[in-house]
C-alpha cells in the first residue's frame, strides 16, 4: 500500500529533536513579526505611528517637567519611500545611561506600573519605532539629548537586538553645537529613518498634528512637510493644564491574576496592611470588612494566603461597597481649552462644549468631554466629522470600531435641528470632538486606535453629546426663527407695491404715501417679533442664554452669511433685491447685539 | 379729475391686451343690453371702491389691513330644510396682509377688484383666462409673478365674488362655454334670436352668463326638460329627434355642469315652470352631479338660491336597471376604493339622509358592487334608451327625488 509505504519513510521528531528548536521568543522578536499591533501595517501608517509616538512622549515629558512644550516635527524625503523623521522637544532631557533602555527596549517605561493620567501606556511606542526602522531601512536611530543647560548633550545612535530586547550602542558622542540645538538649555531630538508614505488628507500626518494642535492648546506645535512647507500650530493657551496625580489601584478594578500578584509583591506583612497600602479607597474599617469577608482577618499574614484564600477574598472585594476612586487624578481639557483649541484649528459659526463630571469604569475612574463646532465653511451636505482624542492623543484609525462612534450614532440628532439617516452619523456642517481622560484608556489594541465598548463609557459620552446637542439646538432654531423673520418681512414687502398701486387705480389714494405707511408696518410687524425673543425672559430669549453660557462661542462673521445669502438665491432666483442687502446687514448687526449681551 | 383719467389710460391698454386673448366672442354692443344691469354695475363698483379705500384708510392709519371672506368650506355650509337648498353660513375669514400665508392672495384679491372695476367700466367681460392674464405681470424688482397659473386667480376671484356679495357675472367675468341645449323653445341671446328647435347636429351652445339681462325667453312649447350628464348621450337623443317626439327641451352639462348650465335649468324650472329630469350615470359622481343640480354645491352655496332647482328629478340610470333592463355583464364597472367611500359620504348628506328611496338606491349600488354609464343602454339597441328606456320611465312617472 503506497500510504504505509510513505509513512514509513517520514521522519519522527523526537521530543529530543523538538528540544533543540524551543527557545524563548523575545518581546522584540514577537513585535518584529506582527508589526500591524504596534500600528506599522503599512508604510504611510507607519509615518504616523512613529510621529505620534515621538509627540507624545515628547508632550508627556514637558507636562510632567511642568514646560510648556513647543515642538519642531520635521519630515524630511531622502528617497521615493525614504523619510527621515526628525522629532524635537524642549522637554526635560534624558538622563544619558536610560536613552538605551527608552529607546532600544520594548516594554520599557514609567507609565505602565503607575495609575497616571498619561498619553502613553505601555512603553512600546518610540522603541517599535525605532525598530520599524531599522528593519526597513538598517539605519539605527539618533537621539540627542541634554538635561540642562550646562549640563553636556549627549549624542546616541542605537540599534535594537530584536532577539535580546536589549539596544546595542553604536556611538556615543557630546555634540559640539548644543546651544544651537537647544536655545532653552535642555530638550531631546530623536531622529529615525525609515520606508514610509507621505499623504495628506485624512489618517496623515498632518491630520494627527492639527488635531493635537486642538486637543493640547497650550502646546506650540511647528511643523515642515516633506515638501519643505513649515506650518506652524501657535499656541492658544499659556497656562499648562493641572498635573495629574497618581493614584493606587482600585479594588474593583483588578482581576484575581493581578490581585494574587500584588499579594507576592507587596511589602506588606499583614493582610490589613496590604490592602490599605496598596489599594485606594480601603481604610482600617474597611480592610477588616474585606478580610472578614474572605474569612480572614486583618492580621492574616500575607504570607499565608493562598489561592484559595486569595479568591475568597477576589470575591469578597466584588460583593463589597466601595466608594468610588479618586478623581483628582483626571485633568480633563476642560471646556474653556476645548473651545479655544477647535476655535484656532476650526472656521465654523457655532461653538459648544461640555465637559462631564468624572465617572468609573472596572475600578478605574474616567471623564468624558464633548465639544462640538457648526456651520461657518463647514461642508453641508458630508457626514459629520468625529474628533476622537483618549488623554489629549488623536485617534484616527478604526473610528467605527471605536465607542465614541457608536455613542455619537446613537444619540438622537434629529431632536437637536440636524438631520440624521437611520443608523448613521449626523449630516450637516458639524465637528464633533470626543475627548476621554483617564487613568487606563481601554484600548481595543496596542495600537491604540479605538476605544473598548464599555457601557459605563458609551453612557458618559452620551450624555456629554447630548449636553452639546441641546445648546445646538437651541442655537438653530433660534437661528431659523431669525430666518423667518426676515423671510417674513421680505414677503410683504415684495406685495406692498401691488397692494398701493392697485388701491390707487381703484380709489385714487395716494399710491406713494400708503406704500410708506404699508413699509412702516411691515417693519414694525416683524420687529414685533424679533422684540419678542429679546425681552420675554429666558425661555424665548435664547440668544441671550446662550450668550451668558460659557460653554458656547458663537462667531458673527461666519453666522448667518452662507445661509442667509443661499436663502435669497432660493427665493429670488439669485436676484438680489433693492433695500435688501441694507436690511440684511441690520439683522446681523442685531444679533450681534443680542449675544454680546 | 385726474385719478379718472388715469383709469380710463389703463383701461385702454388693459383692453388691447386682452382682445386678442378674448376666446368667446362676446363683445358687447351698445344697442344690445349690457351684461348685467347697470343699476347692479353700480352697486358692484361701489362694494369694490370700499374694499379697496378700507384697505387704504387702514394702511395710512398704520391699522393692519384685512379683507373679509366668507368662508365657502364645508363647515360653513348650512342644509335650509324648508327651502330644500344649500346655503352659505355666517362664518367668514380674516384675510391680512401682514400674515405670510395670505400675504401673496391678499395682493391678488386687490389685484381682480382692480381688474373688475376696470371691465365694469369699460363695459365688457372677459373669460376667466383672460382675466387670469389680465392681472398677470411680474412684480417690480423679483422674478416673481402675481399669478402662477390661473388656477390661482380663479380661487381668489371666487372669494372676491364671497365677499363683494356679487356674482362673477356682476364682475363681468365669464367661464368657458359648457354645456348645449336644443328643443321646443326660442331663446334670445343678446338681442339674437335663437330657435332651439333648428340647431342641427350640434345644438346651441349655453353660455356661461345665462341672467335675464342677456337671455330671454321667447317662445316655449315644451313640457319639460332632460337634463344628460354627458354630450355623447345627449347626441342620440338630438339624432333620434327625442325633444320632437316627446315635446321637451334637451340639455347636457359635460359631467358636473357649469354655472351657466345650471342657471338656466334654474330659470327654465321657476320662470316656465317645466320640470327637470336628471339622466345620469349610475355612480356616486353621477349622483353628486344630481345633488348640485338639486340643492347647489358647497363651494358656490351661496349661489343656491339662483342655481338649485329643489324639484329635479333623478330618473337613471338606476342601480336597479342592470336586472330591470337584462342588460350584458359587459356594463359593469367595478366600484374602487374611492367610489365606495365617496358613495357613503353622499348617502350621509343631510338631503339625502331621511329619504329612503335614495338610501335604497345607494345600498343597491353598494350592494352591486359596480356601477353603469349611461352609454350602458346602447348594448340593448342603439335607440334603446331614447325609444324604450326614458319614454317607460316618463310614462310610469318612475323618478327619485
Amino acid at each position: 500500500m503506497p500510504v504505509a509505504a510513505k509513512k514509513k519513510s517520514r521522519k519522527k521528531a523526537t521530543a529530543e529533536s523538538m528540544a533543540a528548536s524551543q527557545r524563548e521568543i523575545s518581546v522584540s522578536e514577537f513585535f518584529a513579526k506582527n508589526r500591524h499591533l504596534l500600528g506599522f501595517d503599512n508604510a504611510r501608517k507607519a509615518m504616523l505611528t512613529t510621529v505620534k509616538e515621538a509627540v507624545d512622549n515628547a508632550l508627556d515629558a514637558c507636562e510632567e517637567a511642568g514646560i510648556l512644550p513647543a515642538l519642531k516635527i520635521h519630515l524630511l524625503q531622502l528617497d521615493e519611500t525614504r523619510f527621515k523623521i526628525t522629532v524635537q522637544d524642549n522637554g526635560p532631557g534624558i538622563v544619558r545611561k536610560q536613552i538605551e533602555n527608552i529607546f532600544g527596549k520594548l516594554l520599557y517605561g514609567s507609565k505602565f506600573h503607575r495609575m497616571k493620567m498619561s498619553r502613553g501606556q505601555q512603553g512600546i511606542g518610540i522603541s517599535a519605532a525605532g525598530m520599524y526602522g531599522l528593519m526597513t531601512t538598517g539605519k539605527p536611530v539618533k537621539i540627542i539629548s541634554k538635561t540642562g543647560p550646562r549640563k553636556p548633550s549627549h549624542e546616541v545612535v542605537l540599534k535594537i537586538d530584536t532577539s535580546k530586547n536589549k539596544a546595542e550602542v553604536v556611538s556615543d558622542t557630546e555634540h559640539p553645537e548644543d546651544d544651537k540645538l537647544f536655545p532653552e538649555g535642555r530638550g531631546t531630538i530623536v531622529a529615525i529613518e525609515l520606508e514610509g508614505k507621505y499623504q495628506k488628507g485624512r489618517q496623515s500626518v498632518d491630520e494627527y498634528l492639527e488635531q493635537t494642535a486642538i486637543a493640547n492648546p497650550h502646546a506650540q506645535i511647528t511643523y515642515i512637510t516633506p515638501s519643505n512647507e513649515t506650518i506652524e500650530f501657535p499656541r492658544a493657551m499659556d497656562e499648562l493644564p493641572e498635573e495629574a496625580k497618581e493614584i493606587k489601584p482600585h479594588p474593583k478594578g483588578i482581576e484575581l491574576g493581578t490581585l494574587i500578584q500584588m499579594l507576592e509583591r507587596t511589602e506588606a506583612r499583614q493582610l490589613g496592611g496590604f490592602l490599605q497600602k496598596d489599594f485606594c479607597r480601603v481604610g482600617q474599617q474597611k480592610a477588616k470588612q474585606l478580610a472578614e469577608g474572605a474569612g480572614m482577618t486583618s492580621r492574616t499574614w500575607v504570607k499565608n494566603v493562598g489561592h484559595a484564600e486569595a479568591e475568597k477574598l477576589y470575591k469578597s472585594i466584588q460583593d463589597t461597597r466601595i466608594t468610588s476612586p479618586p478623581t483628582d487624578c483626571l485633568v480633563p481639557i476642560g471646556s474653556k481649552a476645548l473651545l479655544a483649541g477647535l476655535l484656532k484649528e476650526v472656521k465654523a459659526e457655532f461653538f459648544a462644549a461640555a465637559t462631564r463630571p468624572p465617572a468609573v469604569y472596572r475600578g478605574n475612574p474616567f471623564q468624558m468631554e464633548v465639544a462640538i463646532a457648526f456651520g461657518g465653511e463647514l461642508k453641508t451636505e458630508e457626514s459629520a466629522r468625529i474628533l476622537r482624542f483618549a488623554n489629549r492623543v488623536p485617534l484616527l484609525y478604526q473610528q467605527s470600531a471605536c465607542s465614541s462612534f457608536k455613542a455619537v450614532v446613537e444619540t438622537g440628532w434629529k431632536n437637536y435641528s440636524l438631520q440624521q439617516p437611520r443608523g448613521g452619523l449626523p449630516v450637516g456642517p458639524i465637528v464633533i470632538m470626543i475627548h476621554m481622560a483617564s487613568v487606563w484608556v481601554p484600548f481595543t489594541s496596542e495600537s491604540k486606535e479605538a476605544v473598548a465598548d464599555y457601557d459605563e463609557i458609551r453612557k458618559e459620552m452620551r450624555l456629554a453629546l447630548q449636553e452639546c446637542g441641546r445648546k445646538l439646538g437651541i442655537y438653530l432654531r433660534r437661528r431659523q426663527r431669525m430666518k423667518k423673520e426676515s423671510e417674513r418681512r421680505s414677503i410683504f414687502e415684495r406685495y406692498i407695491g401691488e397692494i398701493a398701486s392697485a388701491c390707487n387705480a381703484i380709489t385714487g389714494v395716494d399710491a406713494k404715501k400708503l406704500y410708506a405707511a404699508l413699509q412702516n408696518q411691515a417693519a414694525k410687524k416683524t420687529a414685533e417679533a424679533d422684540q419678542r425673543l429679546d425681552d420675554e425672559g429666558k425661555i424665548v430669549d435664547d440668544g441671550g442664554r446662550l450668550a451668558k453660557d460659557s460653554d458656547v462661542i458663537i462667531v458673527e462673521d461666519l453666522q448667518t452669511g452662507g445661509s442667509e445669502e443661499s436663502k435669497n438665491d432660493d427665493l429670488f432666483g439669485g436676484v438680489t433685491l433693492k433695500g435688501r442687502r441694507k436690511k440684511t446687514k441690520k439683522k446681523a448687526t442685531r444679533a450681534k447685539k443680542k449675544t454680546r449681551r | 379729475m385726474p385719478p379718472r383719467k388715469k383709469t380710463t389710460s389703463t383701461k385702454k391698454s388693459a383692453s388691447k391686451k386682452t382682445a386678442k386673448k378674448k376666446a368667446a366672442p362676446k363683445t358687447a354692443s351698445k344697442k344690445r343690453g349690457a351684461p348685467v344691469s347697470k343699476e347692479r354695475d353700480k352697486v358692484t363698483k361701489r362694494a369694490i371702491e370700499l374694499l379697496a379705500d378700507d384697505v387704504a384708510r387702514d394702511g395710512l392709519k398704520g391699522k393692519e389691513p384685512n379683507v373679509e371672506i366668507p368662508l365657502r368650506t364645508v363647515t360653513n355650509m348650512k342644509w335650509n330644510k324648508r327651502k330644500r337648498i344649500l346655503e352659505m353660513g355666517d362664518s367668514t375669514q380674516t384675510r391680512s396682509l401682514f400674515n405670510v400665508g395670505q400675504a401673496r392672495k391678499f395682493m391678488q384679491t386687490l389685484l381682480l377688484a382692480k381688474g373688475s372695476r376696470e371691465l365694469i367700466k369699460a363695459e365688457k367681460t372677459l373669460s376667466l383666462r383672460g382675466m387670469y392674464y389680465m392681472s398677470l405681470h411680474t412684480i417690480e424688482g423679483t422674478k416673481e409673478k402675481t399669478f402662477n397659473d390661473q388656477g390661482e386667480s380663479d380661487t381668489v376671484l371666487e372669494d372676491l365674488e364671497v365677499s363683494l356679495g356679487g356674482l362673477r357675472e356682476e364682475l363681468h367675468v365669464f367661464a368657458k362655454k359648457r354645456g348645449t341645449m336644443v328643443g321646443n323653445i326660442t331663446v334670445e341671446d343678446n338681442g339674437d334670436e335663437i330657435d332651439c328647435r333648428r340647431m342641427g347636429t350640434g345644438g346651441y351652445a349655453i353660455p356661461s352668463i345665462c341672467e335675464p339681462s342677456v337671455i330671454r325667453f321667447k317662445k316655449c312649447d315644451a313640457k319639460f326638460v332632460l337634463h344628460v350628464e354627458k354630450d355623447t348621450v345627449w347626441s342620440r337623443f338630438n339624432e333620434d329627434r327625442f325633444w320632437e317626439t316627446h315635446n321637451c327641451i334637451l340639455t347636457e352639462g359635460s359631467g358636473q355642469p357649469p354655472r351657466g348650465v345650471r342657471r338656466l335649468l334654474h330659470r327654465l324650472n321657476k320662470e316656465l315652470g317645466l320640470p327637470i329630469y336628471c339622466l345620469l350615470d349610475c355612480d356616486p359622481w353621477g349622483h353628486y352631479i344630481y345633488s348640485v343640480i338639486k340643492q347647489g354645491s358647497i363651494n358656490l352655496a351661496f349661489e343656491s338660491e339662483r342655481m338649485a332647482i329643489p324639484d329635479a328629478k333623478f330618473m337613471g340610470i338606476r342601480a336597479m336597471d342592470y336586472d330591470r333592463c337584462d342588460l350584458s355583464s359587459d356594463v359593469r364597472i367595478a366600484l374602487n376604493e374611492r367610489d365606495i367611500t365617496r358613495a357613503r359620504q353622499i348617502a350621509e348628506y343631510p338631503w339625502f339622509k331621511d329619504k329612503r328611496p335614495w338610501q335604497k338606491e345607494i345600498k343597491t349600488l353598494l350592494a352591486n358592487g359596480f356601477k353603469m354609464e349611461v352609454e350602458s343602454l346602447i348594448t340593448k339597441d342603439i335607440s334603446y334608451v331614447t325609444e324604450e328606456y326614458v319614454p317607460a320611465r316618463l310614462k310610469a312617472k318612475d323618478f327619485l327625488d
